[in-house]
Order: C-alpha cells, then sequence, then structure tokens
C-alpha cells in the first residue's frame, strides 16, 4: 500500500543495491543559468555529453533585469552568466528560452505552463523551489551544481531513501485566506527543519479544492519547512490544467496518459511517517515578522515577545530576528509601516494571483510612500495578464509592471531593496539580506501585499471592500 | 573530488540555529561561473559586524566548525558549501542540517557531522571557552573527539557517501559504470513523457 511519492520513486528505479542510494531516472531536468555554468565547464572538462537535451530545457531567470531589457544590462557579471547559459545551450544541444523568447520566465512557472511538468514524473532543477512542480503530481528535487552536472551527464540521481509526511489540511478556507496563508501555517506549524528527510504529501479537502496556481504556491514552499519535496496526488484539476498545454499529450496518448495519471495516488491506509493535520478554518491570513519563513502570525496578531521563547536559544532567534528586522515585541502588524511591495516569485507570480492582487488595489492608488512592483512569472504570463487588462489596473495604482524574471525574490539582478528598507512582499523567503542587503522582508499572500502597497502597512484583507 | 583525510585543528562555533545559505554566501557572489575563490565572501553580510566569530582571530585557521541545528537551510546554492570549503573548513558539525546543503557538502568532500544537541552544544562552550583547544574528527572510525581525550563521540554516516569521501571517488563516474541499466531502464519503459524540443519560439 504505497503511498503517491512512493509509486513514483519504484516506476523510477534503475538501480538498486544494498548499502548505496537508489538510482532514480530522471524524467525532466530544468537548467537555469546561475547554478549550472560549473556543471557545464566540469563536463566539458570530463569529455561527458549531456545524455538527454531532449529531456532538458534551460532558461534564464535568476539574473535577468526586468525592465530596459532592449537597452545594454549594467551588470557584466550577469551578462557573462546568461552568455555562458546561451553558449552552453548551444554547444550540448540543450533547448533553451533565451531572454527574447516570450515563454522565458521564471522556471518554475514555465514548466507546468508548458505542459512540460506532468503527474508521475521525476523533475530537477539546480533550485530548492524545484517542489513547485510537485503540485501536478511529479515528485520533484532541488538539487545542487554537482547533483545539475550528474543529471546532465546520466540522466539520473543518487538519492537516498526518504521519509513520507502528510499534511491533511480539512474543512475549508475562510474568505481572503489564501494558499500563501495555508503553507506559511504549515511552516509556523512545524518549524523550518520540520519537514528534512520528509517528501511531504498535501492532502485534505483544502488542498483538493485548490486550483493549480494556489497548490503551486504550496508545494514551492515545501523547502521552507525543509522537506525534500512536496506533491499533491492529481486530480480533475491537474487534468483540465494540462489539457491542451504545448507538451500536453494529445489524442489517444491524451487518454493513455490519463489512465496512467488516475492510478497516480496514495493507496488506502498507506503509512505516512509522520502526520500532520490543520483545520482550514483556523487559518488567517498570515505575515511573517521575522527572518525565516516559520516566524508568522496572523495579521490581527502582534509581534511576539521573545520572553515568551520557551528555550533560551529561541529567545536569542527572536531577539536577533527583531533586531535585524527593527520591530518591537507586542507591535500590531498593522501599525508597521512599509516602504516597498513585491507582488512576483517562483511563489506568486501566476496568473491568478496577479489577478487576486489586481482586483485588490483597482480603482485605488499605492500610498505615496511606497513603491510597488508586479514582476510577472513569465512572458507569456505578462501576455496574459495584458490580455486581461491587469497591467492597466496595476500602471492606474502606482505599480511598476516588468518583465518576467526572480526579480527581487532574490536580488541577483538590479531590483533590490535598499538598507532598512521593509517590503511586503509575496516571495518565499524572508532571511537577512535576501532581497538585499540590509533589507527587511515580510512574507504575505499577493492579496494582502497589494492591499499593503495601498495602504503603506498591513491590512487585514478580510476587512478590504472589494468595489 | 578530494580525499578525505582526519582533521585535527581548531573549532569555530557558530552559536545559532537555521543558518541558511543566504547567509553563508550572499546571491550578489552567485554570479561568479566558477567554483573557485568563494572563500573570502563567505558570511558577507555577518562578517561586517566586527564582534562576529570570524572575525576573531583567534580561530584563524580552524578547519572544523560548529552550528546550531538545522544548517544550511534553504537555497540548493552549491557556492555555499564552496564557500566553507574554500575558507578552509573541512567538517562541519551540527545537531541537523538541511537535505540539499548535507548532499552539495558530501558531492564536494566536505564532511557534515551529526551529534546530539547536547553534544554540540558541550563542543560550542568548549570553543568558546578554549578556542585554542583542538578537536579531532576522524571519519574512518566515525569520531569526534577533544584533542585532551575526555570527549569522544561516534557519528552515522552513510556508507556510500563514508566511502566516497575517504576515497575521493566521481560520483558520475560511478554510475556511469552502470550505464548500460540506465540504457536498459530506457528502452523498457513507456514513451509517456514530454520532450523538450522543439523549443524553437513560437510564431
Amino acid at each position: 500500500m504505497p503511498t503517491i511519492a512512493e509509486k513514483i520513486w519504484e516506476e523510477h528505479l534503475v538501480r538498486r543495491e544494498e548499502g548505496l542510494p537508489d538510482l532514480l531516472y530522471i524524467d525532466l531536468h530544468l537548467v537555469h543559468e546561475v547554478t549550472s555554468p560549473q556543471a557545464f565547464e566540469s563536463l566539458r572538462l570530463a569529455g561527458r555529453p549531456v545524455r538527454r537535451p531532449d529531456r532538458t530545457l534551460a532558461t534564464v531567470d535568476h539574473n535577468v533585469p526586468t525592465e530596459g531589457r532592449d537597452r545594454p544590462w549594467d551588470d557584466p557579471l550577469s551578462i557573462q552568466q546568461v552568455e555562458t547559459l546561451r553558449d552552453n545551450c548551444a554547444e550540448f544541444e540543450v533547448p533553451f528560452y533565451d531572454i527574447d523568447d516570450p515563454r522565458q520566465g521564471i522556471v518554475h512557472v514555465v514548466g507546468p505552463e508548458q505542459g512540460l511538468s506532468q503527474p508521475g514524473m521525476t523533475i530537477v532543477c539546480g533550485d530548492s523551489h524545484t517542489s513547485t512542480h510537485g503540485a501536478l503530481g511529479a515528485l520533484a528535487i532541488g538539487i545542487g551544481t554537482s547533483e545539475v552536472e550528474h543529471v546532465l551527464a546520466t540522466q539520473t540521481l543518487p538519492q537516498a531513501a526518504q521519509k513520507t509526511m502528510a499534511i491533511e489540511v480539512d474543512g475549508e478556507l475562510a474568505p481572503g485566506v489564501t494558499a500563501k496563508d495555508v503553507i506559511l501555517t504549515i511552516i509556523n506549524t512545524i518549524g523550518v527543519g520540520g519537514g528534512t528527510g520528509h517528501i511531504v504529501e498535501y492532502r485534505g479537502e483544502v488542498i483538493r479544492s485548490l486550483p493549480m496556481a494556489g497548490r503551486m504556491t504550496i508545494c514551492n514552499m515545501s523547502i521552507e519547512a525543509g522537506a525534500r519535496a512536496g506533491l499533491v496526488a492529481p486530480d480533475d484539476i491537474t487534468f483540465d490544467y494540462l489539457e491542451g498545454r504545448p507538451s500536453s499529450p494529445t489524442g489517444a496518448a491524451w487518454e493513455r496518459a490519463l489512465d496512467h495519471w488516475r492510478g497516480l495516488a496514495t493507496d488506502e491506509g498507506a503509512h505516512f511517517d509522520t502526520t500532520v493535520q490543520l483545520a482550514g478554518a483556523d487559518i488567517e491570513p498570515c505575515v511573517t515578522w521575522g527572518t525565516n519563513p516559520a516566524q508568522s502570525v496572523p495579521v490581527s496578531g502582534r509581534v511576539p515577545d521573545p520572553g515568551d521563547a520557551t528555550s533560551e536559544s529561541a529567545r536569542e532567534q527572536t531577539e536577533r530576528a527583531l533586531r535585524y528586522m527593527d520591530l518591537e515585541a507586542g507591535t500590531a502588524l498593522a501599525d508597521v509601516p512599509l516602504d516597498r511591495v513585491f507582488i512576483g516569485s517562483c511563489t506568486n507570480s501566476r496568473l491568478e494571483d496577479l489577478r487576486a492582487a489586481a482586483a485588490t488595489v483597482r480603482g485605488r492608488q499605492v500610498a505615496s510612500s511606497v513603491r510597488a512592483m508586479v514582476v510577472p512569472g513569465s512572458g507569456l504570463v505578462k501576455a496574459a495578464a495584458e490580455a486581461e487588462g491587469l497591467d492597466e489596473v496595476f500602471r492606474a495604482a502606482g505599480f511598476e509592471w516588468r518583465d518576467a524574471g526572480c526579480s527581487m525574490c532574490l536580488g541577483m539582478n538590479p531590483d533590490i531593496l535598499l538598507p532598512g528598507e521593509r517590503c511586503a512582499s509575496t516571495s518565499n523567503r524572508n532571511f537577512e539580506g535576501r532581497q538585499g542587503p540590509g533589507g527587511r522582508t515580510h512574507l504575505v499572500s499577493p492579496q494582502m501585499a497589494a492591499a499593503a502597497a495601498v495602504a503603506g502597512h498591513f491590512v487585514d484583507i478580510r476587512d478590504w471592500e472589494m468595489r | 573530488m578530494r580525499k578525505f583525510e582526519a582533521v585535527r585543528s581548531k573549532a569555530l562555533p557558530l552559536n545559532r540555529a537555521d543558518v541558511d545559505t543566504d547567509q553563508i554566501i550572499p546571491a550578489k557572489y552567485l554570479k561568479r561561473i566558477e567554483r573557485t575563490g568563494f572563500g573570502e565572501f563567505l558570511f558577507d553580510d555577518w562578517r561586517k559586524d566586527p564582534a562576529f566569530i570570524l572575525n576573531e582571530g583567534v580561530f584563524s585557521g580552524a578547519r572544523i566548525l560548529v552550528a546550531g541545528a538545522n544548517f544550511g537551510c534553504g537555497s540548493s546554492r552549491e557556492h555555499a558549501p564552496w564557500a566553507l570549503e574554500d575558507y578552509g573548513f573541512r567538517a562541519l558539525i551540527a545537531p541537523s542540517f538541511a537535505d540539499i546543503f548535507r548532499n552539495n557538502c558530501a558531492k564536494i568532500g566536505l564532511l557534515t557531522i551529526t551529534l546530539a544537541p547536547e553534544d554540540v552544544e558541550f563542543l560550542i562552550a568548549r570553543a568558546e571557552e578554549l578556542p585554542e583547544a583542538e578537536t579531532i574528527v576522524d571519519l574512518e572510525s566515525q569520531t569526534v573527539a577533544t584533542a585532551d581525550g575526555s570527549f569522544v563521540r561516534s557519528f552515522e554516516i552513510d556508507p556510500a557517501v563514508k566511502r566516497n569521501l575517504l576515497e575521493g571517488l566521481d560520483a558520475i563516474g560511478l554510475t556511469l559504470e552502470h550505464e548500460p541499466d540506465i540504457d536498459a531502464f530506457e528502452a523498457a519503459r513507456p514513451d509517456r513523457y514530454p520532450s523538450t524540443t522543439p523549443a524553437e519560439a513560437p510564431a
């Protein structure tokens, strides 16, 4: 009685030997400019080819500017990294969505959007947020550069056995509560290391009723709880999403695929090493106050008091976080003023996210004290949003409307916070300096970020009147 | 990969939990296309604080780092292990490590040792008290010991990782020894998965 993760694992087993990690076959390898140059260089030095260029796709996302792309870029190192990927893809014959390709975008937006990420697949990428693709019912694992090289050379990856964890979110969500709030609450519940060594399967009515974008938001942040991967068993919502995408099967192949995909579920009575249960009704819109993604409270809450910590080390950690964030214990989150708002990243830059944010700001103005930007997840998301007029809504409200990329999620391109700036961000990490040295990040949902941009401080989206 | 040799050195105590790879090597340094030269940027933001432990000269030359739980969480950047290794560390000791980080370390010959929280606390307190005191890490016998022999602990390690570290094996070379298995797997499986080619942009 295996779990879906165990079924996918066994289906991809190339080799099993006592005392060694299993050797798994990899169906899709996504590549970007930051974690691949050293891997290609080592292949070149060893005289090894890319085994399956047709199972590999590269694009540029981390470094790319999100405006003025037709002008010469300012940063020679970013140019070099992008050019290196372009050259490597040409040399090793790897398909590449270049900067001027309409499909270019954040690698974890591109894969599902193209229909390349499908149920039952094994997917890897040299990026920790590869877990995103688990939303399609795939086993998707973030890897490092040495492993990128290993997959390029062999199309396989040695993987030690993982434990399984079921996270069940039952019931339904209250209005204004989003997938982002669900995953922030999960991380707050199990901790930033709570998922270590586990593949998480998200289950329960709340998960089942989420559209694919929401499932991707949840799976995306599995790594923020330390999990090796996170996935959702495929269902009709998944199949509806996939049907008609450029790389989805068609005709008889589609029917065969559906037959296979419908069997990809955790068997009744399957064993999970760990089970966590949450009630959807208890989840509130969340804001992080600290410097890791577990440090969040409901937006109606207050900045915690280090004195309430259960151990000396937890107290020190809270104190250090509050010092970095320049927050006083007991401050109401709603009273925290903001300088910047960032709507984007592989967590929350899909069309549904942009629609939700646009609905929140429609007919309103960004506060004069706030600089706000929207960075769509891909060129195709951008085009689809523009076709609906979302760009006009954002621009009219005073948002910057930009080109696709990782942007201010990690500040590798020119989009960064200045030291001391405070940002409401739909991204995934509030680590010290993540969005720029000295910058202060609060993680929220797209709706909450959009409302905060208008108000100039956090507001409870449940009190927000949609006009 | 370099073979792992036993280490005898001072231990640098980093008494923090959940140290993420953005702290170990900030993103702005990830634009290099080489594997080397990251050591000078190790903990770059934290080193701007003169009181940060890496700035204490007494620990210079330490090849063992002792840290709090969940070390290396966050981004999968292998640049983090590269920076630690380039700086001179050969072994890391913590109550737990993030999965991707631990895998990345194993691939470049950097040993991660998981010890019980109280043992890590002891080693951190000892290093803070006696910075010059040496610690011995021996992978062959799977032990961590203080040089005076008053503290000896054995640690668990995946036998395959141990062998790769001790022998400095090329993981890709090992897998390619089984290339016929990969060929057979590809030949036998149903053709249901998408191809990334052709990738020409739509008109």
